[in-house]
Parts: structure tokens; sequence; C-alpha cells
């Protein structure tokens, strides 16, 4: 698909996202999750470009997440909290960075889940400053100043994450189309390659890491923002299989594939909860297995076909 | 010195626990390894099947009993409830999903184990409820031993002191000598080691695959069916045994037996003696082990690193 198709298709989505706002209100939450997630995903799919997994990127959604919590006691501006949110987990992520870059495949993905679920225990088990399994609930935040609740401030986060939203998906795009974006690809066909034209894997990769735990830091400060109330659970394991989940669902081979699939996987969720609660988590696995099995291009996959550019 | 003099009755019983949890630990781990080993997929699912053959066990334990078996019956009854899982689970899901995944991208086939232990997750909640099931029998039958530990006595039940290492012993000693010394053996080390060269010398690696997945659930069920009666099963056990033997497979490095068998000790131990000292920390002990073990080595305690292809 060409650039031009994917930007009036990204405009048309942004647009389709805020009359459906308007028109169910009960969708505005649905939607604005469905778009921080997205945001954490197009991280995820920098990673997948370079043929990692990382089974752990719920750290980075819980560090923001909960840097908001604790930055409404001190701050309660939501443009000052979102950036600081995101400077904090790509801050973190450079550090691990460091460290697991220097790991593939398996290695990685465990590397990865083995520091989320350190952090998912401390989050559980240091009671006095994090309330353990209760969470913590969010201050009052402001808006630009002015301070904003109900639905205001829905409209306001989903505005908010809708801005992010676009802007990190052209900055991929350009990022993946870059040379930067090739080496990454370089790293999933043959690593020693690279070396041998002088580009450090290793560096691409930080830079990818490094970019894909802002995103994701970007998606749990929006989360914390729209749910109000952060628990130990954003940082389990499987919040971060959640993402990889996305990620193949919504099909790699484009930028609008994670928001694509974060708003079906979000919509699949609420619906199947609400007709088998029991077993909302088992459709989900079939749906998951039916996309690996029928649509190996995801959601994105099947759309491009259909218009070929 | 005196630290110990004053805490021996807690190293004893971190000592004691540990090992009997090492030795589920190891169960788990080391078919979760085999199975990496010819399908070079980490199955997800694998803590699926241990809690699977947990809620088994139980079940299967508290049906004979209701049917006025003698106690004893207990043991066989963990047994055969692991063996009946491995042998129903682990051929439908390598026919029906894996096999038809074999040449996909690794990323997807992660995926499939992934949506797999999503759906067995939800399956055993439908079967078994979320209330948490005990079946304690066995535990019971045999009582408790009282294990000298220096000048202190430590009661300890002789289910966790004598069969739950004795079988994982068991486990390791009947694995080593399968793949050393029979032929079934070498052909799974041979498609372990080179699938390709492996078929090319006859080898029908389908087959050695189904019974290598199959041995590996029926392993995974057996850890589960072995700590029912030290536990009681709640839903979520899968999530939390499988991210342990992922820590106990990277910790040993891939394809290890006796490695993972070292890595499951120094986990469970590190795990109890965290329960007794800092139990804050219980959870991190063992990613902390695993973390300090990969950056010196990053290929694994045992594990071998890979050439380089150009």
């Amino acid at each position: 698909m060409t650039r031009l198709g994917e930007t009036l298709l990204a405009l048309a989505g942004a647009a389709a996202v805020l009359a459906l706002a308007y028109a169910v209100p009960w969708l505005r939450f649905v939607l604005t999750i469905a778009l921080a997630k997205g945001l954490a995903v197009l991280g995820i799919l920098l990673l997948l470009r370079a043929g990692q997994v990382s089974f752990g990127h719920a750290l980075y959604l819980a560090l923001a997440a909960y840097g908001i919590a604790f930055g409404t006691m001190a701050v309660p501006e939501a443009l000052v909290l979102i950036p600081g949110a995101a400077l904090l987990s790509g801050l973190v992520g450079l550090v691990i960075g460091l460290f697991v870059v220097r790991y593939r495949e398996i290695f990685f993905g465990m590397l990865n889940l083995a520091l989320s679920m350190v952090f998912y225990s401390v989050l559980e088990k240091f009671y006095a400053v994090t309330h353990g399994a209760d969470g913590i609930r969010l201050g009052p935040v402001t808006y630009l100043g002015r301070p904003l609740a109900g639905e205001a401030a829905e409209w306001a986060v989903l505005a908010v994450a809708l801005g992010l939203a676009l802007a990190f998906g052209a900055l991929v795009r350009v990022a993946l189309a870059s040379p930067l974006g090739e080496a990454l690809a370089g790293i999933k066909t043959r690593e020693t390659r690279l070396d041998f034209m002088g580009v450090s894997p290793r560096r691409v990769l930080l830079a990818a890491y490094v970019a894909s735990a802002v995103m994701a830091g970007c998606g749990g400060a929006i989360i914390a923002l729209t749910t109000r109330h952060v628990t130990p659970a954003i940082a389990y394991w499987t919040t971060s299989g959640e993402l990889v989940f996305i990620a193949i669902l919504g099909g790699a081979g484009s930028v609008l594939g994670p928001f694509l699939g974060a708003a079906a996987y979000e919509l699949t969720r609420v619906y199947a909860a609400a007709l088998v609660a029991n077993a909302w988590q088992m459709v989900l696995g079939l749906v998951l297995l039916a996309v690996i099995v029928f649509a190996p291009g995801g959601l994105w996959g099947m759309i491009a076909r259909r218009r070929p550019a | 010195m005196s630290w110990l003099s004053e805490n021996g009755l807690l190293v004893g019983l971190a000592l004691l626990d540990g090992l009997s949890y090492a030795a589920a630990v190891f169960m788990v781990a080391v078919g979760l390894n085999l199975v990496f080993g010819v399908l070079r997929v980490l199955n997800v699912a694998h803590g699926s099947l241990y809690a699977i053959g947990g809620y088994a066990a139980a079940s299967l334990g508290l049906f004979v009993a209701s049917l006025g078996a003698p106690p004893w019956a207990g043991l066989p009854v963990l047994l055969a409830a692991a063996v009946l899982v491995g042998a129903i689970l682990g051929p439908l899901i390598e026919r029906l999903l894996l096999r038809r995944m074999q040449d996909r991208e690794p990323v997807l086939q992660l995926l499939v184990t992934f949506a797999l232990f999503m759906i067995l997750e939800d399956l055993q909640k439908l079967v078994w409820g979320v209330q948490p099931v005990v079946f304690d029998a066995p535990l019971k039958w045999l009582g408790t031993v009282d294990v000298p530990f220096g000048t202190d006595v430590i009661p300890f039940t002789a289910y966790q002191l004598y069969v739950l290492p004795g079988v994982a012993l068991a486990t390791l000693a009947g694995l080593a000598y399968v793949l050393r010394f029979t032929l079934v053996g070498r052909m799974v080390v041979a498609v372990t080691v080179d699938r390709e060269a492996a078929r090319a010398l006859g080898i029908d690696a389908a087959k050695v695959t189904l019974l290598t997945f199959t041995a590996g659930a029926a392993l995974a069920a057996l850890g589960g069916a072995l700590a029912a009666p030290t536990v009681s099963l709640v839903p979520g056990v899968g999530a939390s045994t499988i991210v342990l033997s992922f820590a106990v497979v990277a910790t040993a490095g891939l394809g290890q037996v006796e490695g993972a068998a070292v890595a499951a000790l120094l986990i469970g131990l590190g795990r109890s003696f965290a329960v007794y000292v800092a139990p804050e920390f219980e959870v991190v002990v063992p990613y902390a082990i695993m973390v300090a073990v990969l950056l010196f080595r990053p290929q694994g305690l045992f594990g071998v690193a890979e050439t380089r292809r150009i």
C-alpha cells in the first residue's frame, strides 16, 4: 500500500474513532485503551522486525502507569506527567536494553520476562509503598491547567491518545523505511552480515528497544489516566503476552496493524466477557489460533491483500 | 556461625522444603527442555499441562478414595493421572496443532502455544471451577519423619522427603539412560542436534517429535500430580509454573537434562531460603539467579554456544 493510502486510512481511522466515541459513549473507554495498547504494540512491531519477541514489555507499561500514579501527587498536569512517564520508561529501557540486546530469541524473550516479573513482585510485595494488589488510585489531574473530570476528562485522554498514536505511527513508518529499519530486518535474516558491513547489530537493536520502551511508556501513561487506578496486574507476564498477541492479530506488515489489532482485541474481549463470562480468555485464544492458521498476515494482511498497492 | 546455630532449624527446614520443591520443578522443566530440543518451540502451554495433571490427579484420587480404596492407592493414582493426561493431550496437541506449524516463523509457533495456554487455562476453570481443590491423602498416609539436623530434629512429611525427590531422581536417571543407551533415545538426541541430518539417516523425525512431546507432556502432568498433595490447586498455578520452568531451562541451558536438575536444585533452594529469610523476595529469587547466570554465561550453565553462521 502506498504512503498516501496509508495516511488516508490512518486519518479515516482516527475520524472513525472520534465518531464512534461520540455515538456510543461506553466505547470511549474501550477505544482509548485500544489506542494505548496499540502504541505499546507499535514498539513490539519494531522488535518483531528484528525477529525478537519480548515477553516483558508490560514492565514499561507498568513503570509509566505507576509513574503517573505517584506523579499526580506532586504535579497534577497531564501534559507534564505523560512525557515524564514516557521518559522514565525510556531511561529504564536504556539501562535494561544495554543488557538484553546481547541476547537473541528465547534468551531475549525470557530475560525481558524475568525482569518484568521482578518488577511485578516488587509492586505486589512492597505494600507500604505500592499498596500491593490493591493498587493506587490516581489523584486529580489537570489538562493544560484545567481540572477536568468525568466526560470532559475522557475526551481529553482520548484526544491525547489519538494524537500520540498518529505521531508515533508516522515516526515508526519513517523509521522502518530508513537505514535503521533495514538494519533491523537484517538482524532477523543474518546478523553476522550486518557486522561485516560495519553496522553494530546491538546498537541498532538498542535503538529499537529504547524506542519501544518509550512507546510502551506512553501507552501505560494513557492506560493509567483512563482507568484512574493502577494495580500490579498491568506488569504481569500475561499482559506482555497480550501485546505480542495484538501485534500478530493486527499484522506486522504496517504501522496501522497494531491499532487495528488492539481495537479488534479489546472489542472481542468486551463482547466475549459479556457473552461467556468465564471463558473470554478461551475465546481470545481461539481467535488467535484462527488468525495464525488462516490469516498469517493478521487483520492488516487481509485488508492489504484485497487492495493491492 | 552463631546465626547458624540460632537459626539451625530454619536452615534445615529451608533445605528440605527447597529439595522437595526443586523435585517438582525439575519434572516440569526437564519436559519443557526435551520438547524445546526436538520442536525448537518454547511451549507456553506446558504450565497448563502441569496444572491439568495436578487437577486430574486430585479428582481421580478423590474418586478412587470415595470408592473405598485403601489409602496407599493414592500413590499409583497420581502416576496414572499423569500418564493419562500426557497420553491424551500430548498427541492431540502435537498432531492437530504444532505439527501443522512446523515450517512457520518461530514467533508464530510461540504464539500458537500461547493461544493454547489461554484456551487450556479457561478450560481448566470450566472443568474444575475456581475453588481450591485439595487432595492430601498420600501425604497423610505416609505421615511425618523426624529428620535429625545437627542437634535439632525436624519433623517433615515423608511424602515430600522421599516420594518427591525419589521420583525426580528416578526420572533423571531414567532419562539419562534412555537418551544415552537406547536406540529411541539416540534418535531423540539426533533429531535435537540436527533434524535434517537425522532424517537423511532414515530417522522418522515426525514420530520422534510426537513421542518426545507426549513424554514431555506426561512429565509436566506428573510434576503437577506429584505436587498436588502438597499444595491446594487454584487457577493461575499453570501461569506461575511456566515462568518458573522458563527460568530453570534458561539457567540450565537449552537441551540439557542433567543441567535442568542442577538449575532446579539451585532455584528451588534459593526460593525456599527466600521464603524463610526474606519472604518479599520469594518471587524475585529465581529470576535473580537466572539473570546472574546469563550475565556470565549467555548460553546457560551447561548450554553449548552456537557457532556463528555467515
